[in-house]
């Protein structure tokens, strides 16, 4: 990773519309190396336009992007099914990354704990064993960036704690920055450098200790979700593996 | 004694059916069963206009299917209308288009039974070098863009992310059905080309275990058809491009029904 300081990826007065629906007014975000921001927001707020913005994959019809030369970009989509009838492993679906090496596919799920899935046909993955694969195909990129766009949707509550664990270990070992959309709140909080709340514009944005106290975001989310953060901050004393089994929390993955 | 109409019409329906396996895996896989049909309809209408202007038919067939394509892509710009409402519209418009311009030819006479279903015994040798060479084409662009058209079909917006440019890829696969119909047309006949790409490809999928394997599968099914076809044509005196869509779905039935069997025979231990 390059060493010059300053944000991977900066947005800057983006305003966009889809029709006479205005769907995001002057908002502006950065993203930093090795920090986790999140976005967070009611449904129809605009966070997976602004990812999508962020991507390059939409062009905003005002203000700027600016991306750090040469950055590289892992992606995961909040939705993402294949058609049955393409018969595809996981080892080749990571194979068609972009800018992948093939040597590194196996060492990539590993790493995310995934190994044994190599050979298991893509569409017959749980919601938690996919999201993972589509970890690794993003780590094959050797991104600077890892834009995730709701992480945990179907995924039970065990495996998004894990998820988010998983999240932050690649981003101590990794260094990269990452830009997380999510609104299971209650998770998210404790896992996160900086949360941005979007409701079309940013009504407010810093650390997580500051934001659930932030008079704009419990407006949003009600009091309900202040309570919601201790569901996380609890230390389980043992773990669970992909398979469900106990393992032990100190043993390398 | 093979007469030499049969071998040239063996070696057409094969060289068809091997470009048709890979392709028509795509259309399986990018769900474009009622795009290529909605291609193939307006083929009769690039044949009308290859006559009109004196051009190669081949060549007005291409330019109709491409034509096509780019009118059905920019009516998905607006949204009221859903794309298979949009597909009908344009299908059965073109073929009807394409009907009454045949019938202001008033010079030609042109086989219309012979284009709507084929006339794979009439293949003549200048046939079969469209047939080789617009199919070797079409397999050397797939086999170039493979890699990349296969990420974009897996998960377009990860494709796009990633940086692959889709957009390109969708037209480049477009035009290759886009050739791969103008030369399967002499076979099957523009009414059953999409058979031709659909259902071999269909059958294969039961026995791939990936992408590559699918489209030689479906390529192989598409030969086995064919030749089965032809075969059955002879002997019961049926016309032979509708022949082969039978024989080729008779395959796929028959992969089905030993896949049921397959699931149902081992009795569950209790």
């Amino acid at each position: 990773m390059p060493a010059d300081a300053g944000p991977l990826i900066e947005v800057a007065g983006v305003g966009h519309r889809f029709g006479a629906t205005e769907v995001l007014r002057d908002v502006d975000l950065q993203v930093a190396p090795g920090e986790i921001v999140t976005l967070i927001g009611p449904n129809g707020s605009g966070k997976t336009t602004l990812v999508r913005i962020v991507l390059g994959l939409l062009r905003p019809d005002r203000g700027r992007v600016l991306r750090r030369p040469g950055l590289s970009v892992g992606y995961l989509p909040q939705r993402f099914q294949v058609e049955p009838a393409l018969p595809l492993t996981v080892r080749r679906f990571l194979a068609l990354a972009r800018g992948a090496e093939r040597g590194a596919i196996g060492a990539a799920l590993a790493e995310v704990g995934a190994g044994r899935l190599v050979d298991a046909a893509l569409q017959e993955l749980s919601g938690g064993e996919t999201r993972r694969v589509l970890l690794a195909r993003a780590l094959l990129r050797k991104p600077d960036l890892v834009v995730l766009d709701e992480p945990t949707l179907g995924v039970d509550l065990n495996g998004q704690i894990e998820l988010y664990e998983l999240i932050g270990r690649l981003r101590r070992r990794r260094g990269c920055g990452v830009l997380m959309v999510s609104h299971d709140l209650h998770l998210v909080m404790a896992a996160t450098d900086r949360v941005v709340c979007l409701n079309h514009h940013v009504c407010c944005a810093g650390r997580p200790e500051t934001i659930e106290t932030h008079p704009e975001y419990l407006a949003l989310f009600g009091p309900s979700a202040a309570r919601q953060i201790a569901v996380y901050s609890h230390r389980h004393d043992h773990a669970h593996d992909l398979a469900g089994e106990v393992v032990d929390p100190g043993a390398p993955p | 004694m093979i007469d030499d109409f049969l071998l040239r019409a063996l070696a057409g329906g094969v060289g068809v059916a091997l470009a048709a396996g890979p392709l028509g895996s795509f259309v399986v896989w990018r769900r474009m069963a009622y795009y290529g049909d909605s291609l193939a309809h307006s083929a009769l209408l690039g044949v009308a206009l290859g006559f009109l202007l004196g051009v190669d038919l081949n060549l007005g067939v291409v330019a109709a299917c491409v034509t096509l394509a780019l009118l059905l892509t920019a009516l998905q710009g607006q949204r009221r209308l859903p794309t298979d409402t949009l597909l009908g519209i344009l299908a059965h418009s073109a073929l009807s288009f394409g009907l009454v311009a045949v019938a202001f030819l008033e010079t030609v006479r042109v086989d219309l039974v012979g284009y709507l279903f084929g006339d794979i015994l009439a293949i003549d040798s200048g046939d079969l070098a469209w047939i080789y060479g617009g199919g070797a084409v079409a397999l050397g662009v797939l086999a170039a863009l493979w890699r990349p058209l296969l990420a974009a079909t897996v998960h377009e917006e990860l494709a796009r992310a990633e940086g692959v440019p889709v957009t390109a890829l969708r037209l480049a696969l477009m035009l290759l059905v886009a050739v791969v119909i103008a030369v399967a047309m002499k076979v099957v006949g523009i009414l059953l080309v999409t058979a031709l790409l659909i259902v071999p490809a269909a059958t294969a999928r039961r026995f791939a275990r990936t992408p590559e394997q699918m489209a030689a599968l479906a390529s192989l099914a598409g030969c086995l058809a064919v030749v089965l076809g032809l075969a059955g044509s002879l002997r019961f005196d049926t016309p032979a491009g509708p022949s082969i869509v039978v024989a080729a779905t008779a395959l796929f039935a028959l992969v089905l029904a030993l896949g049921t069997l397959r699931r149902r025979r081992p009795p569950s231990p209790r």
